[in-house]
């Protein structure tokens, strides 16, 4: 274990969604290079307390990069410079004394700041619970091994399963686009058995609230880049594919003339 | 006057129990089920799968979760995997057998008919996730993989990956989300509980704060289910999330609601050990890795030469010494104690010696590289994004840490409180797990409770209500509670001391860890209820918080949930300190075998222990809900 001395922190800070928001600079003396990034921001604010000032605000929870609550811009990168790593995972041995570091909110149209570093991403809620499940009330479901599903497709619907949601891929997006995050789900529950019979639907209505709020896809392939659990790109191509099907499956366009 | 508890627990023979109860539960008919209004508090397994079920059958439902999403809560981080008696493998087991590990890894301290429901619904849970696109490890042929788990001599745990709590989270999560699209289910995130409403006995309803705008609010209902999770955060270092929290079980405590066992906290054998001063929280590695991977510590305290340099002779693989049947997969009560003793008696291992090693040299060379890398890769990964070190080269370095708390709301059979109309699911009650909760078991208590349980016995509660007014929010009794509520916020702003909360909450879990850790003794307790107030008294004087009630203030957020982590750290030391005997992860010194091992006294404390709030933290008055076991033989746990 060693440690680090004098990192530069800026940070933006803003007091409300209606503020302008700047950035304020700030010093940690010393650090463990064992500490989480997070835990530099615990000490960061500590500090602020004891100077009788106001904490810097920024989501987190778990800590072990499976929740998907922390967020943050560090040097201009979604979840820091650390490969498949959420923000709460990366640790200061990715740093080296003298440090000035940066870290703003994710930016993105459809994620407005609440306050500091903090965001809104519920638009995601708003896109799952417009299809992103598979219709099974409790109580009626038959045996678990009646289907087998096999090995490589539940693998592949569990690759993209593993989406924790953070909203890293529209912060990477030059779009502010979610196709990513709606392309994951689409793909973890189109490719299993028990999630055909509503495939098409569900991919429509996805696609479509996924437009009230997001930017369009040009396929950067940012999201992938910046994704802790690199989901891959491929999603967002199952889920045009089966978008562009859904158009000639629907019975709404169907019956239209 | 003692408080006589009634369980409600059905007439009949043990495997009969749950059948009888739902053939006389009085039902709501689906055309009156929406008059119902019902508040689910917590949006993780228990409370998701609960408020998703309620709005399929028909019930209004009010969701409330602290986060941004009720996705975040932290049932999410579970790794290893969850419990179900399917003997898919052929390998003896049975819904008997799933009833019988749990009634003794608890050590015979849970209540035999609930724990036997919950074993008959666990098959039920698979069938239900399966449905729901959870996607569980598969063999080749495409049928549903089990491996095996501590505690256990079959393989009946079903997982995704290091990922199951992920994965039946979000299945949950998705199916309410389904409901929260269709109406039946209204989402409120970023909303904390703050209080709960009694009138006339009955719970009216809850009291709650935007965290946005800390703006107060009162939401009346016919019963609120508080899906709240546990305590563990109480350590101030634990595998828990940061925001878990006791405040919303806490407060329906301090309205009447009886607080059971809160001395039972599970250590948990394999997180990784604390690294340096500013550490905010403990990293869990599943469980599951002690099914390949074998601990040891150097036999000689003295040996720091790296792992891959110490002979096999030299080493002391001491769960396969000490426990030859169970070996790796001892219990993790036992095992987290063998590794306490091992690391004080000065053979812990790395830079703080304050660890033991998990090997997975052995599983490597006989499985291969490749099946290693399929069972665990995602954890090793996650272990070398924290440690920095390599577990395919390296032994990882693991030490308990607080993990999951048994103890909870006391409730009756069907997942009731003592207060008429509260219920309490998931690890939020205290009714399954005795005093010891074995691996994979949370998941599938907090998804019977929510999928099946709850929903075939709130109706009993319901039913009587049809076409009674029930009491608004503009009862005098939610004023009364808003008031509160908004003096206690403004008093934590107002105190204008010099400590942030953050600093009171690490030492109040550092006095906790010592002394209502891993290991208990009659003098530390003492000493920890002698501390406890001083501690306390200057939390409530010397407290800062900064900025306003106004607008998002996590300082504030944090400054009222240490102060109930404060009380019910009172309330964890006297149940510690009363109950003179070890059980399950309940150890105190003075009770064990010659061999080191748990020592109960099922002649005295063969019970409950229900705390009731007296007003005072430090005065709790003590209740007692004697267990009697019909089915189950009282034996002492071995695991030899």
């Amino acid at each position: 274990m060693s440690h680090l001395k004098n990192l530069t922190l800026k940070v933006w800070r803003q007091s409300g969604p209606a503020d302008a928001g700047r950035f304020e600079t700030h010093e940690v003396a010393e650090i463990s290079d064992e500490a989480s990034f997070l835990e530099l921001l615990d000490v960061l604010n500590e500090q602020l307390i004891s100077e009788n000032k106001e904490a810097v605000v920024f989501d987190h929870d778990c800590r072990e990069g499976i929740c998907g609550t922390c967020s943050l811009m560090i040097n201009g990168v979604a979840h820091g410079p650390q490969r498949a790593t959420t923000t709460c995972q990366l640790h200061m041995r990715s740093f080296k004394s003298n440090d000035t570091i940066v870290v703003e909110p994710w930016r993105a149209a459809a994620f407005p700041i609440i306050k500091d570093l903090m965001v809104d991403r519920s638009p995601f809620d708003r896109i799952i619970e417009s299809g992103g499940y598979i219709t099974a009330v409790t109580g009626g479901a038959p045996d678990g091994n009646l289907i087998a599903v096999p090995k490589p497709v539940s693998d592949a619907a569990m690759d993209s399963a593993q989406c924790i949601g953070c909203g890293a891929c529209v912060a990477a997006c030059p779009n502010g686009a979610a196709s990513l995050f709606t392309g994951a789900k689409i793909a973890h529950l189109n490719r299993l058995p028990q999630g055909q019979p509503e495939r098409y639907q569900r991919t429509e209505a996805m696609v479509e609230k996924m437009d009230e709020y997001f930017g369009s896809c040009t396929n950067h392939g940012e999201c992938s880049a910046a994704c802790p659990k690199e989901i891959s790109v491929d999603v967002i191509a199952l889920m045009n594919k089966d978008y562009r099907a859904s158009k000639f499956k629907s019975r709404k366009e169907i019956s239209r003339d | 006057m003692t408080y006589t508890f009634d369980a409600k627990i059905p007439a009949g023979a043990l495997t009969d129990k749950w059948d009888n109860y739902k053939q006389n539960a009085k039902l709501v008919n689906p055309n009156n089920k929406r008059k119902f209004k019902i508040i689910v508090v917590g949006t993780g397994l228990a409370g998701a799968s609960a408020a998703a079920t309620l709005a399929e059958l028909g019930y209004q439902v009010d969701a409330f979760t602290f986060h941004d999403s009720p996705r975040r809560a932290h049932s999410i981080a579970a790794q290893g995997g969850i419990n179900a008696a399917k003997n898919y493998q052929g390998d003896g087991d049975s819904v008997n057998r799933l009833f019988t590990d749990t009634i003794k890894g608890g050590d015979f301290r849970s209540r035999e008919a609930n724990v036997h429901r919950l074993a008959q619904v666990s098959v039920d849970i698979i069938d239900q996730m399966v449905a729901q696109g959870v996607p569980f490890a598969r063999e080749y042929g495409g049928l549903l993989d089990n491996r095996s788990f501590g505690g256990a001599q079959v393989s009946r745990t079903f997982y995704a990956r290091g990922q199951t709590g992920q994965q039946l989270l979000i299945g949950a999560y998705q199916q309410m989300a389904r409901q929260v699209g269709l109406g039946g289910v209204r989402l409120f995130n970023r909303t904390e509980l703050i209080d709960t409403v009694v009138v006339d006995g009955r719970c009216a309803g809850i009291v709650v704060r935007d965290l946005l705008t800390g703006e107060i609010q009162s939401h009346a209902a016919h019963a609120v289910v508080l899906a709240t999770g546990g305590y563990g955060n109480v350590f101030f270092l634990s595998t828990n999330a940061m925001n878990c929290n006791v405040t919303a079980a806490w407060r329906a405590h301090r309205r009447g609601a009886m607080f059971a066992n809160p001395c039972y906290t599970q250590i948990h054998p394999t997180c990784i050990p604390q690294a340096d001063e500013t550490q905010s929280k403990l990293t869990l590695m599943s469980e599951s890795l002690r099914n390949d991977g074998r601990v040891w510590v150097p036999k000689s305290p003295t040996d720091n030469r790296p792992a891959d340099q110490i002979p096999e002779a030299e080493r002391d693989y001491y769960l396969e010494r000490l426990y030859p049947s169970y070996g790796n997969l001892a219990p993790r009560d036992i095992s987290s104690r063998a590794a306490k003793r091992l690391v004080d008696k000065g053979q812990g291992i790395g830079p703080l010696k304050n660890g033991v090693n998990l090997d997975f040299a052995a599983a490597i060379e006989r499985l291969g590289l490749d099946v290693v890398k399929e069972r665990y890769g995602n954890l090793f990964e996650m272990y070398e994004r924290i440690a920095g070190e390599d577990p395919y080269k390296t032994p990882m370095r693991i030490y308990p840490a607080t993990h999951y708390t048994m103890g909870g709301l006391w409730v009756d059979y069907e997942l009731m409180t003592n207060i008429p109309g509260l219920y309490a699911a998931g690890e939020a009650n205290f009714s399954d797990h005795g005093a010891n909760r074995l691996g994979a078991s949370a998941l599938m208590q907090g998804l019977a409770d929510g999928y099946f349980v709850l929903p075939s016995t709130i109706s009993s509660g319901l039913a009587p209500l049809l076409g009674k007014t029930m009491p608004g929010i503009d009862h005098p009794a939610f004023k009364e509670a808003e008031q509160l509520a908004k003096d206690r916020f403004s008093g934590y702003l107002n105190t204008k001391g010099k400590r942030s909360p953050d600093w009171f909450h690490r030492e109040l879990g550092k006095i906790i860890w010592d002394k209502c850790g891993m290991e208990r003794t009659k003098e530390g307790l003492q000493q920890a209820l002698a501390d406890l107030p001083a501690l306390y008294n200057e939390f409530q004087t010397d407290l800062r918080v900064t900025g306003t009630g106004e607008t998002t203030n996590q300082t504030l957020e944090k400054a009222g949930r240490v102060d109930d982590f404060f009380q019910l750290g009172m309330a964890m030391c006297q149940d510690a300190l009363t109950r003179e005997e070890s059980c399950g992860a309940h150890f105190r010194s003075e009770y064990q075998t010659p061999e080191g091992e748990a020592q109960r006294d099922d002649e005295k404390f063969c019970h409950v222990a229900a705390f009731e709030w007296t007003g005072d933290p430090m005065n709790p008055k003590r209740n007692v809900e004697e267990l009697v076991f019909e089915t189950a033989h009282l034996a002492t746990r071995s695991y030899k």
